[in-house]
């Protein structure tokens, strides 16, 4: 019998500052009270934590399932201690089976991370990594409430190559109020210009409750525009592909190979166990998301209780749904054979008003423009809502 | 069952009728009616403590919660006067208190001898008071000024037994003073009644002919008609004729109310009882129409009988398409107990099937509406109100409009729309706003007459139309609630009037179609393109919003198409909240309506169609 695999997210919830845009579930030393706590300290604690947490996953699975792939994201995991780093790696290693094949990204933050710790992490097992670049401009940095600066993202990006990671990825934010074109372009020319080989660029979105949705409210700074939004999108579509990154999702552009293969997992309903506060995870149908206070989830682990806050089993329809709202996504997600007869009029119908393209439609493969991209949510909501 | 009152009170069709006194209240909402005619049931007796109960005669939920009376009844009194120690039977009518009620309070009024005109001592006479007075005056009727809630503490009785003495020509000391509430002044008020009041003439040797005046359907009974009887006599085993129709119906029951129903030997001259038919529908009993006996009948028809006629129009749509058959049954349902409802099923390429219906007025439209949520769970869309035009094409073909999408697009030699004689009471410190707005509305001055040193009466010829699009929110919100407002139609006149229309992205919107004075045209074209524009979401493409007068556009809007909706993030904690999205959008995107290619979400048309949001946005500023 071979057993399905499982991937692993591991989160990391702990910041030094907060951005303003931010609305993830992370913590700053202060929003904990526990300014006294030395960083190392934390970073163990907090990973025995996550280390419990595997050791439960595995009771409760009872078996040993093949991991492709895992993730540590945050936060800013590059604030944990690369021998905590590797006890979690080595952890998953000894409870589920990982071969050299599996894929281990860390999310870093350029200020946070040395040619020593990335060095650490590496021998830990991370073999891809991502960095927050999201703009070459100080100006948009400041009004993200970004720390970082751009000579620190060349230097990790350096040190990582230097180090042989030959995967490499940075995350931009485009569409910051007062962000120009020229400015977006200007940060386009720096991240070709790093040692990488994927791109995820995100839309600015004003969470609401986030220091940014204040200040816009309060008409302090100007609220993104959709319309510029769009612009700016079909720029970073049409410079990357030009340097040979290509999209493969709607957010996301690699070089051949370079794709994420962790992500592909949520869009293509695979299985994955989110490890820490607030992490989701999806196993057999089922999925459920943990306690977000990390000094709660600590505690639940410490003393061997569930962490789970809620769950929900996926109905019929609602595996459809998702399986359309999130492959649609994709640049090879869904084919006709996936549709029924209704649903291709609605496609028929996308195709004539420039959001699908023709030519792969014509070989079975439903592709989006770059239009499409753009109305992707509102094609979604055409294909399921019949 | 209740039996009258043991003593020597006279009889159903045994009283002579001098011992007879026929009588109604004219009174504004809130002046109190209700609670005077509660006193007089406990101190005739008809009533005792033990069941009594506030407002008693008032049957209806929503009568009682609105504090207005939708359906007349009448109440047979016995009465022993404390001035000549005789018996008598007093009946006391019932008149509905609102101008859309017109034509059934004159069928109640001419029911009647003699009428009293309560008027609150705290507020004076309202406008529509004063067009029931008025009516009554016409009707050669007995008046007995009344001032009521003489027991509150801002009561004024010496201002307005003055106003009252002037408008009817008494003196101001003739006016009676009584609280409802209390009960003072109620007995003096039945001997005055008695003493002022003539009894009813009529010849008991004729032909039976008795007025309808009030026609109500009930669950178990059917149609239960109220008749003041002229001539002859009604007997139980009588078969009876409508004169208006022609129709014979055999007679089931025929009695009196005091105050529940009790069958009698029948009905004498002067007499006002009821009648039952096994008639299962209000239209066949109407309001206004001569009853007499099918063995002897009378040939000539008591005066003043008329078919109700709706003066206003509205769509009705159910916001759930799969409601349709309810609504149907619903309003077959109320239109047995409204001879005045009338509707017709109508398809608009916006909202869907629903109907359109005919109503007397605004309260009248709101009362229908109110009832058919309320009494039968129908969450609904009404288009805006509007009137009914007569149009006379280039070819001299007329057309009778009541849907303004089915106002002819061709060449319209003339239309005609119908004006209303308005009557406008309020403080005098008001004239200025009132004739503005007045103005605005297109009205025409007809005279001005001060009833007393601070309050005045104006008279204005407006077109119904002003009246129907929010006037009467208007004229309270500048006047700060105090002014009254009463009309009574008068007849047609051409106007200058176009049909304005709405399109998105170059088709029509039925539901928005508009008939307008030309003047105000553009005003309503830019109102509507503006608002549409808010409400409608962005579509894929560009869609124009345009209002035009035929061919010729007159206002536009664009809303732009929509370059952008999608999430930039979808990872894993990002799955179970996006398609909890994705399925609420599913559920919206099923109450969109097409209109050709655009997706119009149904609040859209609701606000849209909503005529008092900016009335109702500057009350609450206030």
């Amino acid at each position: 019998m071979t057993t399905p695999a499982l991937s692993f997210y591991v989160h990391i919830p702990y910041c030094l500052s907060r951005c303003g845009y931010c609305d993830f579930n992370t913590y700053t030393p202060a929003e904990l009270g526990q300014s006294g706590l030395a960083r190392t300290e934390l970073s163990s604690r907090y990973m025995m934590a996550a280390i419990g947490e595997i050791e439960r996953a595995r009771r409760i699975i009872g078996e040993s399932s093949t991991v492709p792939t895992i993730f540590i994201g945050g936060g800013t995991p590059s604030l944990m201690e690369p021998r905590d780093i590797a006890a979690t790696i080595e952890s998953i290693a000894k409870h589920f089976a990982i071969d050299g094949s599996c894929e281990i990204t860390m999310e870093a933050n350029p200020d946070t991370v040395n040619r020593e710790n990335l060095a650490g992490f590496i021998a830990a097992g991370v073999n891809r990594f991502s960095f927050g670049v999201q703009s070459a401009k100080s100006s948009v940095l400041k009004v993200l409430e970004r720390t970082h600066a751009k000579e620190s993202v060349t230097k990790a990006l350096e040190s990582a190559d230097s180090l042989g990671v030959k995967d490499l990825s940075i995350d931009l934010i485009y569409g910051t109020p007062g962000e120009s074109m020229d400015d977006l372009s200007e940060t386009l020319d720096f991240a070709l210009s790093l040692p990488i080989n994927h791109i995820s660029a995100y839309a600015l979105i004003v969470e609401s409750g986030t220091r940014l949705a204040r200040r816009i409210e309060r008409g302090e700074i100007a609220r993104p525009d959709d319309d510029e939004m769009a612009e700016k999108y079909r720029m970073i579509d049409q410079r990357l592909s030009e340097q040979g990154l290509h999209w493969y999702e709607l957010s996301n552009w690699s070089r051949p190979g370079g794709q994420s293969r962790h992500n592909q997992v949520y869009w293509r309903g695979g299985q994955w166990w989110g490890i820490g506060p607030g992490a989701h995870s999806f196993v057999a149908g089922r999925r459920w998301w943990n306690i977000k206070s990390p000094i709660r989830y600590i505690e639940a682990i410490s003393s061997d209780h569930s962490v789970e806050a809620d769950s929900e089993t996926l109905t019929e329809e609602n595996v459809r749904d998702e399986r359309i709202m999130l492959m649609l996504r994709l640049r090879d997600g869904l084919r006709r054979s996936d549709l029924t007869e209704s649903q291709l009029k609605v496609v028929e119908r996308f195709i004539e008003s420039g959001g699908i393209e023709i030519e792969s439609w014509k070989r079975g493969e439903l592709v989006l423009t770059v239009e499409g991209r753009l109305i992707a949510d509102r094609i979604v909501r055409d294909l399921v809502a019949l | 069952m209740p039996a009258l009152p043991s003593r020597k009170a006279p009889q159903p069709a045994a009283t002579n009728p001098a011992s007879i006194r026929n009588f109604c209240i004219i009174a504004h909402i809130d002046h109190g009616k209700s609670t005077l005619a509660d006193r007089m049931l406990q101190i005739t007796e008809v009533v005792d403590a033990r069941n009594m109960r506030e407002q008693y005669l008032d049957r209806m939920d929503i009568e009682r919660e609105r504090g207005i009376t939708i359906k007349s009844q009448a109440v047979r009194l016995p009465w022993t006067s404390d001035t000549d120690g005789k018996d008598y039977i007093l009946n006391m009518i019932d008149t509905p208190g609102h101008v859309d009620f017109t034509y059934e309070v004159s069928r109640s009024l001419a029911a009647c001898e003699g009428a009293i005109l309560l008027v609150d001592c705290a507020q004076g006479i309202e406008a529509q008071t004063l067009a029931n007075l008025y009516l009554a005056m016409e009707n050669n009727l007995t008046i007995i000024p009344v001032l009521n809630k003489i027991d509150l503490p801002a009561a004024q009785p010496e201002k307005f037994a003055a106003e009252l003495a002037k408008l009817i020509g008494c003196k101001p000391e003739d006016c009676l003073r009584v609280s409802g509430k209390t009960g003072e002044g109620v007995r003096e008020l039945l001997d005055e009644i008695v003493k002022q009041i003539p009894a009813p003439t009529g010849d008991s040797a004729k032909p039976a002919r008795a007025l309808i005046f009030d026609s109500v359907y009930d669950t178990y009974r059917g149609v239960v008609t109220y008749v003041r009887v002229v001539d002859g006599k009604l007997s139980p085993r009588d078969q009876i004729l409508m004169l208006s129709t022609g129709v014979k119906h055999e007679m089931l029951e025929v009695g009196v109310i005091s105050p529940e129903p009790i069958a009698s030997n029948g009905l004498g001259v002067g007499e006002v009882g009821y009648l039952i038919t096994g008639v299962k529908d209000v239209r066949q009993s109407r309001v206004g129409d001569t009853v007499t006996t099918a063995t002897k009948p009378a040939t000539e028809a008591l005066a003043g009988y008329k078919d109700p006629k709706p003066m206003v129009f509205s769509g009705l749509y159910p916001i759930d398409g799969d409601e349709y058959p309810v609504l149907r049954d619903a309003l077959e349902k109320l239109q047995l107990n409204d001879a005045a409802l009338v509707y017709e099923p109508e398809t608009s390429a916006a909202l869907g099937f629903g109907f359109r219906c005919g109503f007397l007025g605004l309260l009248h439209m709101e009362i229908v509406r109110e009832r058919l949520e309320r009494e039968f769970n129908l969450s609904l869309i009404s288009t805006a109100p509007n009137v009914v035009y007569r149009v006379l094409t280039d070819e001299n073909h007329e057309m009778i409009v009541t849907n303004p999408s089915e106002y002819p697009s061709g060449k319209v030699a003339q239309v005609f729309e119908p004006v209303v004689r308005a009557t406008v009471l309020s403080p005098s410190e008001f004239i200025g706003t009132i004739m503005e707005l007045c103005q605005q509305r297109r009205g025409t001055l007809l005279g001005m007459d001060y009833l007393s040193e601070d309050r005045i009466e104006i008279r204005y010829k407006l077109p119904l139309a002003e009246i129907v699009f929010d006037f009467f929110d208007q004229l309270k919100s500048r006047t700060r609630g105090y002014a009254s407002l009463d009309y009574e139609p008068t007849g047609e006149e051409e106007g200058d009037l176009v049909k304005v229309d709405i399109l998105l992205q170059g088709d029509t919107v039925d539901a928005f179609s508009a008939i307008v004075h030309r003047e105000k045209a553009y005003a309503y074209g830019v109102t509507m393109t503006q608002k549409l524009r808010e409400l409608i979401p962005r579509q894929q493409f560009e869609v124009p919003i345009q209002a035009a007068i035929g061919s010729r556009i007159i206002a536009r809007e664009n809303i732009r198409a929509i370059r952008k909706d999608v999430l930039a993030k979808c990872y894993g904690g990002d799955i179970t909240r996006k398609r909890k999205l994705l399925e609420k959008q599913k559920e919206g995107k099923k109450r969109m309506k097409m209109v050709g290619r655009v997706e119009v979400p149904q609040e859209a048309f609701i606000a849209a169609l909503s005529t008092n949001a900016e009335s109702e946005k500057s009350k609450t500023k206030k």
